[in-house]
């Protein structure tokens, strides 16, 4: 009847970290631990030049990212050329700096969906977890795209300080009303690597909250759709990062650089692509950076004799890299990695502390100092004590 | 298999979007962070849940379109899967 869009030729994702500006610090943010500097982001006409060179490649679902995309002021003028040139146009926020006016611009803008992200259910753990005073307005917000009819989307990231309150989460979903909840183990990558003791729950924490999970998905069918996505750490498989290199999905950083998956900018061996220097079409079909881990000649045992690498495409590249410097090897998650002690070990000692360390907050403060300490993002991680 | 009423009337859900892809050569439905590529009949059903159009009527005018005969439970199946999927509303 129907196959999943997924054919390679193409990318079907554009997803626009239009800033690295944000109002909230939190500690599993995915942006770059340096983030990078106002100054060198991209301008509107940048930005509106890649939106038809991505569209014209065939991309079909817009993402405004960032950071936070309310922050910039030109938002309704990408959303309104998105939107003109058949994009379904989504914008993932934090809910901080939107209030009605704005909705209501966003919506003659032609803006399709609202993603808003929540901490947890509970002002005290909201706040603490984004560094901010921020879930009143979330609360608003969240109120504020049903009133004007937008389909919403819950975005709450999972880890060890709010797996608990899954039931008060959903009961949260629902009393707003939302369409759809995104129920996201933290990745742990960037800010959350370094803050992996932190945030990384233990397998008991997973398995209730993921039977709570089934249990509302079971429950509130009709209502609301809930997606669990299972943490690779904790599975054994590990996930199908991006849907394969180079494949669906296509992200631009605030400075125009062009990532196939949000962390590659870690990676070595290879200068990733700017929009500032190249088309899109270049970008996508030509350039070494998405070409580097496209199809499987790249691939290593076990992964270029496994059955699964259709499946999961080798893992995650950057995953890899992090936490055994090889970028080609297995990623690490994957139970058959020879590497795969790495992620046990992780996961056993935090389930073993007994004071859990302070959180490295996202905000400048911090992204200067690791700036400053040229701390590249292995480093990072390999100074925590994985035993 | 659901039964529907031949009688009933459907269109997109809330948030939803139909439309002709150049690149996939395709028609897709989009929806928030998400988008399932169609094949032909499927397509040619869905385009025509346009919210005013009863299930006998989008039978018969494929049956005509295409000049073929019995169509009615294809169309109601995939209109029950879509149903499920959350991309048809009954109006």
């Amino acid at each position: 009847m129907t196959e999943k869009a997924d054919t390679p030729l193409y990318p079907l994702w554009l997803l626009a970290e239009v800033t690295y500006s944000c109002p909230l610090q939190c500690p599993y943010c995915s942006n770059p631990l340096m983030l990078g500097e106002r100054s060198k982001e991209l301008q509107t006409e940048d930005w509106l030049r890649v939106l038809a060179e991505a569209r014209k490649l065939g991309a079909a679902q817009l993402g405004l990212s960032g950071g936070e995309p309310l922050m910039r002021k030109d938002l309704e003028i990408l959303v309104a050329e998105g939107r003109r040139l058949g994009y379904y146009t989504n914008l993932l926020t934090s809910g901080i700096g939107m209030d009605e006016s704005r909705i209501i611009a966003l919506k003659e803008a032609g803006l399709d969906h609202i993603q808003v992200s929540f901490q947890a259910d509970d002002s005290g753990l909201n706040d603490l977890l984004a560094g901010s005073d921020s879930f009143a307005q979330k609360q608003r917000v969240a109120r504020l795209v049903k009133s004007h009819d937008y389909p919403m989307v819950l975005n709450i990231v999972m880890h060890r300080h709010n797996l608990d309150r899954m039931r008060e989460i959903l009961d949260m979903a629902l009393e707003l009303d939302a369409d759809y909840v995104e129920l996201a183990n933290a990745q742990y990558y960037g800010w959350a690597l370094v803050n992996r003791d932190y945030l990384l729950p233990t397998r008991e924490q997973l398995q209730q909250a993921e039977a709570i999970a089934h249990e509302y998905q079971d429950r509130y069918k009709d209502r609301m759709k809930i997606y669990f996505v299972v943490p690779d750490y904790f599975e054994g498989r590990p996930k199908p990062c991006m849907n394969g290199w180079g494949r669906v999905f296509l992200s631009i950083a605030p400075d125009g650089t062009a990532l196939p998956c949000h962390a590659a900018a870690d990676l070595p061996g290879f200068e990733l692509p700017n929009v500032r220097d190249h088309d899109l079409d270049w970008i996508w079909k030509d350039s070494p950076g998405f070409n580097r881990f496209r199809g499987e000649s790249w691939m290593q045992e076990p992964c270029s004799g496994c059955d699964k690498r259709q499946e999961c495409f080798g893992g995650c590249r950057c995953q890899a890299y992090l936490l055994t410097g090889d970028a080609e090897a297995t990623d690490p998650a994957c139970s058959m990695s020879p590497r795969h002690r790495v992620i046990l070990d992780a996961v056993q000692h935090s389930a073993q502390l007994k004071v859990l360390p302070d959180p490295v907050m996202r905000n400048k403060r911090n992204a200067v100092r690791f700036r400053e300490e040229k701390r590249d993002p292995q480093q990072s991680c390999a100074d925590k004590p994985v035993v | 298999m659901t039964t529907l009423d031949v009688d009933s009337i459907y269109g997109l859900a809330p948030g939803h979007r139909l439309q002709f892809e150049e690149a996939q050569q395709a028609w897709v439905v989009l929806y928030p962070e998400g988008m399932v590529k169609l094949n032909e009949s499927a397509s040619d059903i869905l385009r025509r849940c346009d919210g005013k159009a009863t299930l006998s009527t989008i039978v018969t005018d494929l049956e005509q379109t295409y000049d073929q005969v019995e169509l009615r439970d294809d169309v109601i199946g995939l209109v029950s899967a879509a149903l499920d999927q959350g991309w048809l509303k009954k109006r």
